[in-house]
């Protein structure tokens, strides 16, 4: 088998170049893809028969649960590959992603509260789904806090790609066991939110906004990756002509 | 010829409890530690022991996590300092072997006695004395756990000037699971309950971390030293 | 239009929602592109080239 490519992947000036070039064609279709969603949501989908029109609140609270694992799950892999393979841009890409996942997180909180009130009745209960994504923002924060207290930028990507890993396989048990301590402590006001089968015209507008999510995450996520891998190889020969044209 | 290794985690786990016992403020702070925060409750909450019973096992366990957090400023700062880990890596032996050593010897010195001392400010919080032995047992084995999680969270710090707060940033949220699962064993305990399900899920977190916290530890002391 | 405002009687909840949303999605899109027009800044100076001014 050809290696060549993933040598390539290795480098930082072919990244660079390669997240500029994609970096539009994930970001236009992400624009046309959550616009298309926000109408087919806001507007197409019928009201719910239970919750009315408070059930639009998933066309934003669902795509950012989503990202805020989805994230994690990128940065932690970015991390194994990089301290795996010694591969700096990958280490790069790590770090452009906590800050993003982050936000994320706050945004599936925040939308899961307002969403809570009106069918709660309360603003915040300790539902399992709430508390694990409560714990998972902590986890992005101490991720960030020791990348940020580390000042050696090598030692610092070594470090909190350990921290990633150990977080990554820590999740499911933190969910397990969130869970298990729900199961027991029944908070009797959680109302169950699976139901069979979503209606086609509330659904499509969903996965089209999770889609135009992800998309914009990736052209987020490669122009905060161009500007880490400048920051490092800023000494660089290649960088010269990238910052002069 | 070199050392076997089962030898060396005995010279490295003698060592360290000889140190430990010349300086027995390491040991006996983390356990004052545990006792102030388990009597800021009744003075913040009620003396009514009654009431206290339903809240013990969350005190408890609240309580153990922060002294065992707080023990863990000692678990490799000190060895970072004078030079010891650097040895550890140069000895050619395995540097999990020895870190699995050195987190075993600081369960020892904090986690045992914490779940020693447990009894004691059960009384103080209204349990009763039949569930003082599965208090017991549920912290002995939680803070297996709790030294394993907070190994890889000291090694992670190592570079960090003044990295207590990041440290407990890093270490409680990944202690979640050992809360749940020990306040409830604790709460069973109390009630006269059968406990096994929630030991079972705690020695299985032991089982879990003492295959694979020494590991990821090492990785960590290894970048921090570099 | 009012009637799609109000949300049915949901407007208090819902818009806020959307407004948190989509005050992420514009943060994070000007930090980023704040980001690399530093670090392209920082590398100009360091590299004595200079670029167009952005």
């Amino acid at each position: 088998m050809d290696w060549t490519w993933f040598h390539r992947l290795a480098s930082p000036p072919y990244i660079y170049r390669l997240a500029a070039t994609l970096t539009p064609w994930f970001a236009w279709p992400a624009g046309l893809l959550i616009a298309a969603g926000l109408y087919g949501g806001l507007v197409l989908a019928p009201p719910d028969y239970q919750q009315g029109d408070g059930f639009r609140i998933i066309y934003v609270h669902a795509p950012s649960a989503w990202l805020s694992l989805m994230i994690y799950s990128v940065m932690a892999t970015a991390a194994a590959v990089g301290l795996i393979w010694r591969m700096k841009v990958a280490h790069a890409a790590a770090a452009s992603c906590a800050g993003i996942g982050a936000w994320f997180t706050v945004v599936s909180l925040v939308t899961g509260m307002l969403w809570g009130k009106p069918m709660w009745g309360t603003y915040w209960v300790w539902d399992p789904r709430l508390t694990a994504q409560l714990i998972l923002l902590f986890l992005y924060l101490g991720y960030m806090g020791l990348r940020s207290g580390i000042e050696d930028t090598a030692r610092a990507d070594r470090a909190s790609a350990v921290l990633a890993i150990v977080g990554v396989v820590n999740i499911p048990i933190i969910r397990f066991s969130v869970e298990w301590w729900n199961s027991i402590h029944q908070a009797p006001s959680v109302m169950k939110m699976d139901r069979p089968s979503m209606p086609a015209e509330m659904l499509i507008p969903l996965l089209t906004m999770m889609v135009g999510f992800t998309l914009y995450f990736a052209a987020i996520m490669l122009v905060r990756l161009r500007a880490e891998i400048l920051r490092r190889e800023r000494s660089a020969s290649w960088a010269r002509e990238v910052v002069a044209s | 010829m070199r050392t076997s290794i089962l030898a060396a985690l005995w010279l490295v786990l003698r060592r360290d409890l000889l140190l430990a016992f010349r300086r027995p403020g390491h040991i006996v702070q983390p356990l004052a530690f545990f006792a102030v925060v388990a009597m800021l409750f009744p003075l913040g909450f009620t003396p009514e022991l009654a009431r206290l019973r339903d809240i013990a096992p969350g005190v408890l366990w609240v309580a153990a996590l922060l002294s065992s957090l707080l023990a863990l400023e000692f678990l490799f700062r000190d060895d970072a300092q004078d030079g010891t880990l650097e040895q550890f890596v140069l000895s050619g032996q395995s540097l999990t072997a020895l870190l699995f050593a050195r987190t075993l010897s600081h369960w020892l010195l904090t986690g045992l006695p914490l779940a020693l001392m447990a009894p004691l400010l059960g009384v103080a919080l209204g349990v009763p004395l039949a569930a003082m032995p599965g208090i017991l047992g549920a912290l002995a084995l939680g803070t297996v756990s709790l030294s394993l999680i907070g190994a890889i969270g000291a090694g992670l710090t190592l570079g960090v000037r003044r990295g207590g707060v990041l440290l407990s940033l890093l270490t409680l949220p990944l202690a979640v699971p050992v809360l749940v699962f020990g306040a409830r064993a604790t709460e069973l305990a109390i009630q006269g309950g059968a406990m096994a399900g929630p030991m079972y899920l705690l020695a299985a977190l032991a089982v879990f971390g003492l295959t694979l916290a020494p590991l990821a530890a090492a990785a960590a002391v290894r970048i921090g030293l570099e | 239009m009012s009637e799609f405002l109000s949300m049915g009687g949901y407007a208090a909840f819902v818009w806020p929602a959307y407004a948190v949303t989509f005050l992420a999605v514009f943060v994070n899109i000007w930090s980023a592109r704040r980001a690399l027009r530093r670090a392209r800044a920082h590398a100009q100076r360091r590299l004595g080239v200079a670029g167009e001014p952005s």
